[in-house]
This record gives structure tokens, C-alpha cells and sequence, in this order.
């Protein structure tokens, strides 16, 4: 029997499950397909929506940092000025930006989105404003939502703060991640220390083995923590961790070692294996589930069967065989290059589902900047989006009439200097989805 | 009794480093002085190929026996820097059968054992061979770790008695009353540690110092035309650069040559995790200053193909460019540097050119780095009458000595067993010393390539914070993911121990010079993983809009503290937020900070 839905959302990060959510809300009969664990699990698990503006970062005179707020005269022209107000610095942003095609309600309508999904999990829905977030390499970043674990560790709250990190686990080392934040100027005094966490695991055991112990409490895990951390606690009022303080039971072991410390507790993010990732991925996922949208997960998207500049269905490879999903509308939400939704080799650059149209220069040399953190053209690579997200072919026309794009497969967006990925899969996916879910059940 | 006579040994490359052992375990006073790491220049940047001599045995047979003999003693004296896996010179249909029987004949000559094979017979040692190649030559080929070698050298030197200065450039040639007499050098301001005990850097950073010993030995490669020029002598080093591509794996497990006379990208050498693609040859004014072109990556993945298909599609991590200090005298004339020997030379400047007290050593190879350095030492015990006799031919190197009971090294250390068996292979007989005396945790820092934080800490212990002297001596940041995970770790390490800005510090060039080769492997699953290095680094971590690299003043209070914050917080005077609000809260500013939120917007 064949597969059919008003909707395919093709992808399973935060834009797909964003646009397959606003799709299922104009009762559209919506499904997802996924190939395999989604990027979040190597992403810290906030929710950045525009954290900087990259000076010097406008590659192609497109108008980046136009309006004269920003500073000039810079020695370096690969820093970034962090911003305090995301949706009034977007007009500040190359006007080939995701951002300029969904505006600053587009942005409201991801969060919205967003903020239904994850309920208490995540603060920062009280306010426009970012929040400077404490980062595991010992400085701050501003993002726009952020886990309730996290909340109370905000480097604006001047509260005399204790850094925690463990012998074992080499990403954090919270001394130095203090004296780096010293010198970032964070208004509170920082201090670190190194312990040696209670139970012995195996010299290289990852974050995960420490958080499900504290999750059963194994051994009395919790209070022995507890104990040592207490050592060093003298008049700090929060004392912060890596992100390892349990998983499925985090907020309890939070709310335990509060208690016992008499201080507040906070998580600083850190790197794969991200348990706060992996956290909003199933917060997504559940999301998924209540609305109602089917979710096919384990195969490969490779190709589509079109007629007439409409998509009828994607093939999806199934052992070997192409099975098509077909349905009304098609949102592609592959993800950009980390995700695969754009791929490369010697001498182009593409997308490899839909064979959308990605802009790139010739010489693959001009691909990349010499400096490390400079304004490279590949962190912008993507397709190119009409004014209703739908992906152009070279001479500016839509590829397909019945196809929208969402997310990290989008160009135009330097999401990892502007720290902006959530929030451009957020507000890309909310528009797509929402659209793909009015043209089908119109 | 007179003092002991003295040497000065210019360069860190496995040539200096040889002769700096070689003179020390003679008992001579050794210094050695390079500018910037060991292996800083040629050496570590050369694509690891143990030479049976196979390349040389028609054109140049000398240095095809020379090659035979130094390949049996490095398996002997340096067998922890050294895999044996065998080489093959293979055939196309499109190479000349005549070379091919001229070369199975000159290994023969050369006495470098040498066997032919038909094509099914190479393909069944190596099933990635093109299906149409004609037969093949098997040597004995192997890979080499020029870091670790030099590095060997260098300790030993040191456990001799020698002194072993890096970061310290040659400004001067001290000449007095016509003879060569020291040299000066300044001593960098941003390498390394001035204070670790155990340190390669011992010199007041930015400061200059005159170094005065009996003979002076210029071992600078194709650096010593511009020492030449500081004493007033040519020396006339042709200097010629090649490309190294390097693979995420092994793709072979052989060295695989391609049997023609001479070519651009004609060999693939197995290095550790990865394979390493060469070469070219192509001569260049400046050893620090010329072009690294896309054009020759190209050629080493499509040319290479025609022996390798597979390598077409593969994936390469990076790709990285080294400068021959070719040399020939002047009355050769060669136009094209691959008509250039491979041979040494050791010119004496005293016969030469009038200047006594000075000589230097150029051309050669890495394969034959001992013999050189056997060479010129007796040539500097010859001028300073030291009678003693060379020892490095049979005297192992530190981590090569009697290594060779099977041990279990998971129960031995507490390590899984791969970064155990890996640890192994890097440390050698050193394993009891550096892992075996760690005393606290001891987690893998380095995934890629398993490197523990006991071999970080005894890296940084021998070469301070310059963190890419730590990556040479263990591999760390030197696989697939290019130090995507782990350049920060390795930071870290080199905390509380040196300062937190320094380590950042340390961190930012090691990124920036990981960047720098990653840049030559763009495309496909490489720039996919480089996106992700960007985000880990860049959005994770913020490092490029921290505040406290860029210098930016930032406004605490405009930026959301938190709803809760007015209710937790009792005890430090400066809150800034206000109180949750009650409408649910959402997109509504406290009100103290309203005022600059409509300022910055």
C-alpha cells in the first residue's frame, strides 16, 4: 500500500520536528522522516537565536553590519560583537540572511513553538533579551533559551560562584575555565576546583556513566558528591558542573545536591556527548508523538519523482529498494553540512535529495578563510530561499512549486559565529511548516 | 688536563639531532640550537617513508646502498620509530617493462632484497591495487616517525650531557680573527617554557645570547644558504618543495611506488592511522615563503588513483608541504630538481672557503640521517682531535631498547586495550617510565589517535606550552578529527601548571596551525567534519567572540539574568533584574533594563 501524507517533512533535527509540529497544527496529516540520530546530540542544547554579530563578516557586500550601530575601526576583522537584543539586531544581518525572509515574528513564532514543546525544561521565555551563558571552554555566550538546569548559573546574576570539574573528565577543567572567565570580565567572583568524583569508573568513562549513577543515586552517590563538593564551599552561593548532574532524573539530583550544599546548582554545556542535547531531542520527539505525526526513522532520503515542477513523492531507500513517500507538500529539513542536507566534493557543492541549487564560488580555495575563526563562505553554503522559503535554482526561480526548506540545509546564515542555529531552524521551520500544512489542506 | 673541546650544532632536524648525539655519546660538549620545534623545518614535514633504497637502485646506486644499510640499522637501533610494511613497485600497463627489469636488477646490485610478483600475487598483499597493474617489485620498504625519531635522538643527547636549545634563532656567526668561533641567537619571546626543568627552552624569552664553541656544525638544511650568508661562505642549497596528502585511514598497508623513472605523485606511504600521498618537486626561492597549491593535492588523488582507485573517492584529513635542502656542487648544473642527488655533502669551509672552524651538511635524506650525522662527527672529532669511536650504529635509542615481551597492557595501566596497544607503539621501552609512574586519572585526551593524559603530561614536560611540540612527540590533534575534540583538552592539560592566558594562548596556535593544513582538504566528509570543528568551537564554546580574547567590554546587565533571579538571590547587593513577572512572562522586559535594550537596538 502506498504511503501517502499531506506533509513530509524529510530531516529529524530542530527544524524538522519544527515544521512537522506547525504543520500538524492546520490538521494536516503530517510525516517525518529521519535517517539517523540527529546533530543534537553533538550540540550544547541551548537555544541560540542571534548571539553576535561577526564583524568583517560580510563576504559578498550583501550589507552585513550596514547601519552604523556597529563599531568600527577594529584592529581584527574575524571578532564578533556579542548582542543583548536578538530580534532589533537582525536588520544588521546580510540581507541573504533567513532571517530577513521570516522577519522578527518568524522568529517569535519558532519560540513560540519551542517554548509550547519544552514547557518548564527551558527558561528565557520571560524576556527578548539574550542570556550570557557560562561556556565548558571558560567564557560566555548568548543565547536566547536556555535548560532550567542552566538558569541559575546566568553570568549577569552577580553571585559569587564555584567552578566544579572532575580529575577524569578532560573538556572541563574548571580552574582555568574561572580564570578564563575572570578575564572575560564576568561581574562576580569565580573560583574552580578539581575533585575526584565518588565512584571510580574507568579512567576515560564519558559524562554518561556519571549522570546515570547520580541518576539511581548509585552507592549514595549523590551525598558523597555532596560531601566533597562541601570541602570546597565556603561563602559561593551557586557552584556550576558540566553537564553531567543525571539525565532522566536531572532534576532531582539538582534539586538533592541544592539541598545539601545549601547553595544553588547549576550545568555549564559542554561538547559531544551532549546530554542536553540529547535531552531536547527527546522533548522534541515526544512533541512529535502528542501532535500526532507519524515519524519513519532509520532510512536514507536519496531521491524524489516530480511532475510537472511539483514533487510527488521522495524515495527513500529501503534495504536496497527506493520506496517513495508520497504526499501534497515537502519540507526539506536535511540539516547543512555537518547533517549532510549539503554535501561536497572536489568541485561543487550540493544538495543531495532534491539537487537544489547551492551557490559556491569556483575555486575551492575561496571555500574557506586562512584564519581560523574567519568569515568562511562554507559556514554559509545552503540553498537559496524565495520569499516563502522555497528553494531557487540559479536564475532565482522556486526548484519546485510544493517544496519549502528549513534549518541548516538554508544559506546565507554564518549560524555557527552568529551562534543563530536553533533559532534559524526554529523560525525557518516554523514558517515552512506552517506553510506546507495551509497549502495541503487548502 | 685541557677542557673538554666543544661543538655547536645549528638545526633540530633529524640531522642536527643525530649529530648532536653522535658528538655527545663521544663525549664532546654539545650544544644544539633551533629556531623552532624539533623537526621544525624538513623533517617534520617529510612523508614518513623508511627507504629500502628501491627509489634509488637505477639512478642513483650509491644512495640505494646507503639507504639498504641505514634501513637495518634503524630497525635496529630506533625500532619504536619504525613499521616495517614492506614495499611494492608496481607497474602499469602504461610503464616501461624495460625499467622495470632494470630496477629489479639495481636492487640487486644495490643489495636490497627484491622479489618479483605477478599482479595477483601484489594484489592478494594489497586487494586495493588497481585491477589492471602488469606485476609489481616487492622491497623492504617501511614507515618512519620522524618525530619521534628526533626527538630520540634529542633525549639521548641530552642523557649524554648535551644542551638542546629551542625557539633560539641564529642572528649571527660570530667570526674572529678569521675563524668561525659561535654564534648568536635570540632566544623567542612566545615559545615554549623558560622555567621547565625538563625543558628544550632554557634561554631568558627575548633576550640574545653569544654562544662560543671549538666547532660549529650548520645542519640547517635548506636554512643553511642563509647561515652561509651570516659568515660570508655560499652555500648553495637548491631548496625544492613537495606535497603531502594525508588520508583518514589506511587505505594500503604496504608502501605502494609507482615503477617509473621519475614522477609527481608516484608513492603512498602507510603512516600510523593514515596513509600519506606524495609528492612533487619543484624548486623554490624562499624555504618559508611559497605557494601551497590546490593543483598539487589534485594530482596526488588523481594520479595515485591510477594505482589506488579507491583514493579517488577516500577522504583526506589535510594536506601539508616540505622543502628538500637539495644539493649539488655548483659545476653540476641541474635544471630540474629531480635530476638533483639525494646525496650528502659535508662542506668544509676551512678547505673551501678559508674560514676554519665551520662546516655544514646538506642534501640527504631522512633514511640516511645517521649515517650523515656518523660522518660529520668524525669529520668535528677529527678537527678538535678527539679519538673516540662512533657508537649510534649500535647503541639503541630511548624507547627502543629491549622492548619485546608481549605485555597486557589494559591490566597493566588501567587502559582500554587499542590505547594501550597504541601508547605502546609510540612510547616503546619508555611505557614504565611515562605511564607506568602517572600517579592519578588517566583519560584519553586524544580519541583519534588515543593518546592519554600521562603522554600529554610527559610531552609538556620535555617541550613546555607550545602545544604543537606536544601534538609532534604524541600525535594528539593529528587525526580525523584534526583536534576538533581534543585541541582544548590538551590546552587544559597544560593548566594550573602555567597560567590560564597561556594556555589559551598555547590553544589558539595549535588551532590556527591544524587550520592552516585542514584548509588543503575542503570538501566531502573532511569539510563536513570541519563544520562541526567550527560549531564545537565557535558556537559551543564561543571562542571567537570571547570577551576575553576580543577585548569587547560587555554590558552585564543588558542581558537577561534570569526569571528567578529576583527570588534566589538575598545576598549580593547588585541585582539587576527585577521580579518574574506574572503574565506568563513572555516577551516582556524587566524594567531596569528596558531603557538599554531600546539603546543597542
Amino acid at each position: 500500500m502506498a504511503i501517502r501524507e499531506d506533509v513530509l517533512v524529510v530531516g529529524g533535527g530542530i527544524a524538522g520536528a519544527t515544521a512537522a509540529l506547525a504543520a500538524a497544527e492546520s490538521d494536516a496529516k503530517v510525516r517525518l522522516l529521519s535517517h539517523k540520530k540527529s546533530t543534537l546530540r553533538q550540540a550544547s542544547g541551548l537555544v541560540d537565536v542571534l548571539g553576535a554579530i561577526p564583524r568583517g563578516g560580510s563576504t559578498d557586500g550583501s550589507g552585513a553590519v550596514s547601519d552604523g550601530a556597529a563599531p568600527a575601526d577594529e584592529g581584527s576583522t574575524d571578532q564578533s560583537e556579542l548582542v543583548a537584543d536578538p530580534l532589533a539586531a537582525i536588520e544588521r544581518l546580510p540581507e541573504d540572511h533567513p532571517y530577513r525572509v521570516v522577519g522578527a515574528d518568524g522568529i517569535r513564532n519558532g519560540l513560540e513553538i519551542f517554548d509550547d514543546v519544552v514547557g518548564d525544561a527551558y527558561e528565557g521565555g520571560h524576556t527578548d533579551r539574550n542570556a550570557l551563558v557560562l561556556t565548558h571552554g571558560g567564557t560566555v555566550k548568548p543565547t536566547a533559551r536556555y535548560p532550567q538546569s542552566v538558569a541559575p548559573g546566568l553570568a549577569s546574576a552577580e553571585k559569587k560562584t564555584l567552578l566544579v570539574g572532575f580529575a577524569g573528565l578532560t573538556d572541563f577543567d574548571a580552574p582555568a575555565a574561572a580564570a578564563h572567565l575572570d578575564a572575560a570580565g564576568v561581574p562576580f567572583d569565580v573560583d574552580g576546583a578539581t575533585v575526584t568524583f565518588p565512584i571510580q569508573f574507568r579512567d576515560d568513562a564519558l559524562t554518561t556513566r556519571f549522570a546515570k549513577a547520580l541518576d539511581k543515586d548509585q552507592s549514595g552517590v549523590r551525598k558523597r558528591l555532596a560531601d566533597v563538593v562541601s570541602e570546597q564551599l565556603d561563602d559561593h552561593e551557586r557552584v556550576g558542573f558540566p553537564a553531567m548532574l543525571g539525565d532522566d532524573a536531572g532534576e532531582e539530583v539538582r534539586a538533592d545536591l541544592e539541598d545539601r550544599l545549601g547553595a544553588a546548582v547549576f550545568q555549564i554545556p559542554t561538547g559531544p556527548p551532549s546530554l542536553l542535547g540529547m535531552q531536547l531531542e527527546d522533548l522534541l520527539f515526544d512533541a512529535l508523538d502528542a501532535a500526532g505525526v507519524r515519524i519513519s526513522s532509520g532510512n536514507l532520503a536519496v531521491g524524489y519523482e516530480a511532475n510537472d515542477g511539483r514533487i510527488e513523492s521522495v524515495l527513500v531507500d529501503q534495504r536496497g529498494n527506493e520506496v517513495p513517500y508520497a504526499a501534497e507538500e515537502f519540507v526539506l529539513a536535511t540539516g547543512g553540512l555537518v547533517g549532510k542536507g549539503i554535501d561536497s566534493d572536489r568541485e561543487s557543492v550540493t544538495e543531495p535529495v532534491f539537487g537544489c541549487h547551492v551557490p559556491h564560488p569556483e575555486d575551492r580555495y575561496d571555500w574557506s578563510e586562512p584564519a581560523a575563526f574567519g568569515a568562511h563562505a562554507f559556514a554559509r553554503f545552503g540553498v537559496v530561499p524565495d520569499g516563502d522559503l522555497r528553494p531557487t535554482d540559479g536564475s532565482g526561480s522556486e526548484e519546485f512549486e510544493n517544496l519549502r526548506a528549513a534549518g541548516g540545509v538554508l544559506g546565507g546564515a554564518d549560524t555557527a559565529r552568529e551562534k543563530s542555529a536553533a533559532g534559524v531552524s526554529l523560525a525557518t521551520g516554523a514558517h515552512a511548516g506552517r506553510r506546507a500544512g495551509e497549502e495541503a489542506t487548502r | 688536563m685541557s677542557k673538554t673541546p666543544s661543538a655547536l650544532v645549528l638545526g633540530g632536524g633529524s640531522t642536527g639531532c643525530g649529530i648532536a648525539r653522535d658528538l655527545a655519546m663521544r663525549g664532546v660538549d654539545v650544544t644544539l640550537v633551533e629556531k623552532g620545534n624539533l623537526t621544525h623545518g624538513t623533517t617534520g614535514r617529510m612523508h614518513g617513508l623508511l627507504h629500502s633504497g628501491g627509489r634509488y637502485a637505477v639512478s642513483d646506486q650509491k644512495s640505494a646502498t646507503e639507504c639498504i644499510e641505514e634501513n637495518r640499522v634503524l630497525r635496529r637501533i630506533a625500532s619504536h620509530c619504525v613499521e616495517m610494511t614492506g614495499g611494492l613497485f608496481v607497474q602499469r600497463p602504461e610503464d616501461d617493462d624495460e625499467y622495470f627489469e632494470e630496477k629489479l636488477q639495481g636492487c640487486r646490485e644495490c643489495g636490497i632484497p627484491a622479489e618479483a610478483l605477478s599482479a595477483e600475487e601484489a594484489r592478494e598483499m594489497e586487494p586495493y591495487l588497481a585491477e589492471d597493474i602488469e606485476r609489481a617489485i616487492r622491497v623492504p620498504d617501511g614507515a618512519v616517525d620522524p618525530f619521534r625519531l628526533c626527538v630520540a635522538n634529542a633525549a639521548d643527547a641530552i642523557e649524554h650531557g648535551a644542551r638542546v636549545e629551542t625557539h633560539a634563532e641564529v642572528t649571527d656567526v660570530l667570526v674572529e680573527d678569521g675563524e668561525v668561533v659561535g654564534v648568536e641567537v635570540e632566544h623567542a619571546s612566545d615559545g615554549g617554557s623558560a622555567d621547565g626543568l625538563d625543558s628544550f627552552v632554557h634561554g631568558e624569552p627575548g633576550t640574545t645570547e653569544e654562544l662560543y664553541a671549538d666547532y660549529v656544525v650548520n645542519a640547517t638544511g635548506a636554512w643553511a644558504g642563509q647561515i652561509g650568508e651570516m659568515a660570508d661562505v655560499e652555500v648553495a642549497v637548491r631548496p625544492s618543495k613537495g606535497v603531502m596528502t594525508i588520508m583518514n585511514v589506511r587505505q594500503v598497508d604496504t608502501v605502494i611506488n609507482r615503477c617509473r623513472p621519475k614522477g609527481d605523485a608516484d608513492i603512498v606511504v602507510p603512516h600510523e592511522t593514515t596513509c600519506i600521498l606524495g609528492t612533487t618537486d619543484e624548486e623554490v626561492e624562499d624555504p618559508e615563503d611559497y605557494p601551497e597549491e590546490g593543483w598539487e593535492v589534485d594530482l596526488m588523488i588523481d594520479t595515485l588513483s591510477e594505482l589506488v582507485p579507491m583514493l579517488s573517492e577516500a577522504r583526506t584529513i589535510r594536506s601539508f608541504w616540505g622543502v628538500r635542502p637539495l644539493y649539488e656542487p655548483p659545476e653540476v648544473g641541474s635544471e630540474d630538481p629531480t635530476d638533483i642527488t639525494r646525496d650528502f655533502f659535508l662542506l668544509d669551509h676551512d678547505e673551501r672557503d678559508g674560514l676554519p672552524g665551520m662546516a655544514s651538511i646538506v642534501g640527504g635524506k631522512l633514511t640516511t640521517y645517521r649515517m650523515m650525522a656518523e660522518d660529520i662527527a668524525d669529520h668535528v672529532c677529527e678537527r678538535l682531535g678527539v679519538d673516540a669511536e662512533c657508537r649510534t650504529a649500535e647503541e639503541p635509542l630511548p624507547g627502543s631498547e629491549d622492548f619485546s615481551v608481549l605485555r597486557d597492557w589494559m591490566d597493566e595501566f588501567g587502559l582500554r586495550s587499542p590505547v594501550g596497544l597504541r601508547s605502546a607503539e609510540r612510547l616503546g621501552s619508555r611505557i614504565d617510565e611515562v605511564l607506568g609512574e602517572w600517579d592519578g586519572p588517566n583519560p584519553t585526551v586524544c580519541e583519534c589517535e588515543a593518546v592519554t593524559r600521562a603522554e600529554i603530561q610527559d610531552a609538556i614536560s620535555q617541550s613546555g606550552t607550545e602545544l604543537n611540540a606536544v601534538r609532534i612527540r604524541t600525535r594528539a590533534s593529528m587525526g580525523n578529527c584534526q583536534g576538533a575534540f581534543c585541541c582544548h583538552r590538551m590546552a587544559n592539560e597544560l593548566v594550573p601548571e602555567y597560567d590560564e592566558p597561556t594556555a589559551r594562548d598555547a590553544l589558539d596556535d595549535l588551532y590556527q596551525e591544524r587550520w592552516k593544513g585542514e584548509r588543503h582538504a575542503l570538501w566531502g566528509e573532511q569539510l563536513s567534519q570541519a563544520m562541526l570543528k567550527h560549531h564545537l568551537h565557535a558556537t559551543t564554546m564561543n571562542r571567537d567572540g570571547d570577551p576575553a580574547a576580543t577585548g569587547e567590554e560587555i554590558d552585564f546587565g543588558a542581558f537577561d539574568a534570569g526569571e528567578s533571579e529576583g527570588e534566589l538571590s538575598d545576598t549580593s547587593g547588585g541585582d539587576r533584574s527585577g521580579d518574574a513577572v506574572a503574565d506568563g512572562g513572555r516577551r516582556t522586559r524587566t524594567d531596569e533594563t528596558e531603557g538599554d535594550a531600546d539603546g543597542d537596538s
